[in-house]
């Protein structure tokens, strides 16, 4: 069979996979950042606990295999009488694995925001609270879209996992067709043809454009 | 009871009194019991050689710096201490919150806010802290940016204006809460020369036509000795010599003094 009709025949079964792996990356994704920003400001907070809280939880999924996160999830959670679906569990897992990362760029952005920037909301007698949403928060995204933009993409390769715990996506519709038809060069190439574009003319130019605002709301651009 | 700090002070009190204010940082004291009375609509310059605590005095004014000894009192009422139990405490978080809009400061570096325009930066606190409606706050903050001859650029963003521009916006900011003292840090120390004067000229208005009551931090000596009612030289974390500006410039009795202003004199 040549590529050709290999792809006539398959192509539509991979972009099916392609679809569910577009909407694990997206549900992860949103998680993630919610993770992010949660656990990113609690790490600045000046209540013992609550950073405490924040620095367990970080180091746990940091630390960590992101793989054994996952079976534990999926395959341990139903033996303590919580049964998740497979999308579940992954969208889960990834969500909660890259948002301990990411908190970390949020810490980070939240500390390169220039001092003066406190202290001038401070010297207009701002609440705590509406320094950091209307003040700080505005300014970190032109300092936090780039590394956050590298662990997106991190992210959306490290999607492929869920197929271990039978999410049907890309993945998991490669290794279907490998098993049935042994044309492992054309279908595993052909998958990673297809990631390599959904970062390279999907993901990377997204994120550019948010960078791009972020930076024109600042008036950077 | 401790009657070296009373819990208020009596009327007629200056607007702003340094009560043996001690500041460390570690092992170094940028501030030894000093002693300063403000008062009412007053014109103040600090001047003296870096490190000498001057821009400390007006940070911890500001409440951006906690005091180690002292109190300061602002209108009567202590503001770094509360009273309790008959007698001081180090204020809380929400009693400062209640008495710092009595004090506006403009920063050497601007600080103006990157991402909303010049108007924008005027209205935010009036409506977020004082409460204000829009209306009412856009209304205040287009009469102070015509004041500081900021109207015209009420809707540019602070990277599209100039040094001097950004500092008038930041007087504007800064007069918008409606301070009764305002604290000027250098506030020309970071700007082109050719730029220097037309931020002199807002502060000028502010002094003669506004009455304001200001303490500057200052390195323009000219400018002192023609704007202020009052020059203070600080040496070493205290006032080693104060006076009238004719008096300090004119005649100086410390031998820091003469030394300093020899100085700077020299340089310029």
């Amino acid at each position: 069979m040549g590529y050709w009709e290999f792809l006539v025949e398959y192509l539509p079964k991979l972009a099916n996979g392609a679809v569910m792996t577009v909407m694990v990356m997206v549900c992860a994704t949103l998680l993630a950042v919610t993770v992010s920003m949660v656990f990113g400001l609690m790490r600045l907070s000046s209540h013992f606990a609550i950073q405490g809280a924040a620095t367990v939880y970080i180091e746990f999924f940091r630390g960590t295999s992101l793989l054994v996160q996952l079976y534990w999830i999926y395959y341990v959670l139903p033996l303590m009488g919580l049964t998740l679906s497979p999308f579940i569990s992954g969208v889960l897992a990834l969500g909660l694995n890259f948002g301990a990362y990411g908190a970390e760029i949020v810490r980070g952005g939240i500390q390169a925001v220039p001092r003066g920037q406190y202290e001038a909301a401070l010297a207009l007698n701002m609440s705590p609270f509406s320094r950091m949403r209307r003040i700080i928060i505005p300014q970190i995204y032109t300092i936090i879209l780039p590394p956050a933009a590298n662990l997106t993409v991190e992210l959306l390769k490290a999607t492929a996992l869920v197929a271990l715990i039978t999410v049907v996506d890309l993945m998991f519709v490669a290794k279907q067709i490998n098993a049935t038809t042994w044309l492992s060069a054309q279908v595993f190439g052909t998958a990673l043809i297809i990631y390599y574009a959904m970062a390279r003319f999907a993901l990377i130019p997204f994120l550019r454009w948010l960078e791009l605002i972020a930076a024109r709301k600042i008036g950077k651009a | 009871m401790d009657t070296t700090h009373p819990q208020v002070l009596p009327e007629g009190s200056p607007l702003v009194r340094f009560s043996g204010v001690t500041k460390c940082y570690g092992p170094l004291t940028v501030l030894d019991k000093l002693d300063l009375d403000i008062a009412q609509n007053e014109m103040v310059s600090i001047i003296g050689p870096s490190g000498s605590g001057k821009t400390t005095v007006l940070r911890v004014l500001m409440t951006l710096e906690k005091i180690n000894d002292g109190v300061i009192y602002v209108d009567g009422e202590p503001l770094t201490h509360m009273p309790k139990a008959g007698g001081l405490t180090f204020s809380t978080e929400r009693y400062l919150h209640e008495r710092r809009s009595k004090i506006g400061m403009v920063f050497q570096q601007f600080n103006l806010f990157p991402h909303m325009t010049a108007l924008q930066n005027c209205v935010e606190a009036p409506m977020q802290v004082l409460g204000l409606s829009r209306e009412d706050a856009e209304e205040r903050a287009l009469n102070l940016l015509e004041l500081v001859g900021m109207g015209e650029k009420k809707d540019q963003h602070p990277t599209r204006l100039s040094g001097g521009q950004q500092q008038r916006v930041a007087i504007a900011r800064a007069l918008a809460m409606r301070p009764k003292v305002m604290l000027l840090d250098e506030v020309t120390s970071a700007l082109d020369p050719e730029v220097i004067g037309e931020v002199l000229n807002v502060i000028r208005s502010l002094n003669s036509e506004h009455n304001l009551t200001m303490i500057m931090v200052t390195h323009q000596m000219g400018f002192a000795r023609e704007i202020s009612d009052r020059v203070c030289f600080f040496y070493e974390g205290k006032i080693a010599e104060q006076g009238s500006p004719e008096q300090l410039f004119g005649d100086p009795q410390n031998e820091r003094t003469k030394q300093f202003l020899h100085a700077v004199l020299d340089a310029s």
